[in-house]
């Protein structure tokens, strides 16, 4: 129960944290150059994530559960690590953080400077920008769908935690009509690195043949260890920093 | 072949990235810990501790190269 819960946060947050970040592209994009080719970018970066969720998401059921936990474990860890190591970072100014709105600010101008020729009726610029902002922010949460949904037996709870995230994110995004900036992307980025490496541990050692001590719920002092230990190195990243020059934000 | 360099490349961007090292301590970490829990030592406790070996260094590296680019 305890994994399910923990299941649908961390994909939610994921999902939710990539999401606002695609639709910020989205937005500038389609406000300058108009929706139609810019939505059709959009349609087919949906559909290629979605063909890469349903073709591996079964496809890794057919993996023995402690070996497909053994190579899910080092991928989460992997990945985990990268999103902790820059979440503390900027946590404690030696990265700079991220900035939706000069992001939009940036997209939008590279969008008005680029040039308008149509093909075939299609504004090709505006169908690329978008296509490759919403795969490449979707992969992220595509594989941790997939990797968090197949190794619990859970890939529909993921699947919809992922939907959800996007739903909330687009509905927010009609309703402000403009980049979501007071979103806490930054926190919940340090969240979602505690919990995907979290799990990248807990797999990777049960793939290894390690029994954990108090078995399942041994995950929630797996947990409170990263985070502590996060919260501690940016801490002392913190006080180191004072001297320094501060590091202004970025898109 | 410069499409599968590309691929490569990407790939080893979004599973490795920035910092390899990581990547490299993480799986001697992982082999140490299949090895002692195949001679049935126990080895819950060896991930967390490289985990967080690890992270510290990475971190480290990065501060250190951060205040040196600052301050030649």
């Amino acid at each position: 129960m305890s994994h399910s819960i923990l299941l649908f946060l961390t994909t939610f947050a994921a999902s939710a944290v990539e999401a606002v970040e695609a639709l910020t592209i989205v937005l500038a994009v389609g406000v300058v150059r108009g929706w139609r080719s810019t939505l059709v970018g959009v349609g087919a970066a949906t559909v290629v994530l979605a063909a890469f969720v349903a073709a591996l998401g079964p496809a890794l059921r057919l993996v023995p559960i402690d070996s497909l936990r053994f190579v899910v474990g080092a991928l989460l860890l992997a990945f985990g690590l990268q999103w902790l190591r820059k979440a503390i970072l900027r946590a404690s100014g030696y990265k700079p953080l991220h900035d939706e709105g000069e992001a939009f600010a940036r997209e939008r101008a590279q969008a008005e400077d680029a040039s308008r020729a149509e093909v075939a009726g299609m504004d090709w610029y505006s169908f690329t920008v978008a296509f490759k902002g919403v795969l490449l922010e979707g992969l992220e949460v595509a594989f941790i769908v997939v990797t968090f949904g197949s190794t619990q037996g859970r890939l529909g709870l993921a699947v919809v935690a992922g939907a959800a995230a996007v739903v909330v994110v687009v509905a927010l995004g009609l309703v402000v009509r403009g980049p979501l900036m007071r979103v806490p992307e930054n926190t919940l980025k340090f969240g979602v690195g505690v919990l995907l490496t979290s799990f990248g541990i807990f797999w990777g050692g049960e793939g290894a043949g390690v029994s954990w001590p108090g078995g399942d719920i041994a995950i929630l002092g797996v947990i409170a260890y990263v985070a502590l230990l996060s919260l501690a190195l940016t801490r002392m990243l913190r006080r180191r920093r004072p001297a320094l020059e501060p590091v202004p934000t970025r898109a | 072949m410069r499409y599968l360099r590309s691929f490569g490349l990407f790939w080893w961007d979004f599973v490795v990235g920035d910092d390899w090292r990581v990547a490299a301590g993480l799986a001697v970490a992982l082999a140490l810990t299949w090895l002692l829990a195949r001679a049935d030592v126990t080895a819950w406790w060896l991930l967390p501790i490289a985990v967080g070996l690890v992270l510290a260094e990475s971190v480290r590296r990065e501060v250190r190269s951060s205040e040196e680019r600052r301050d030649p």
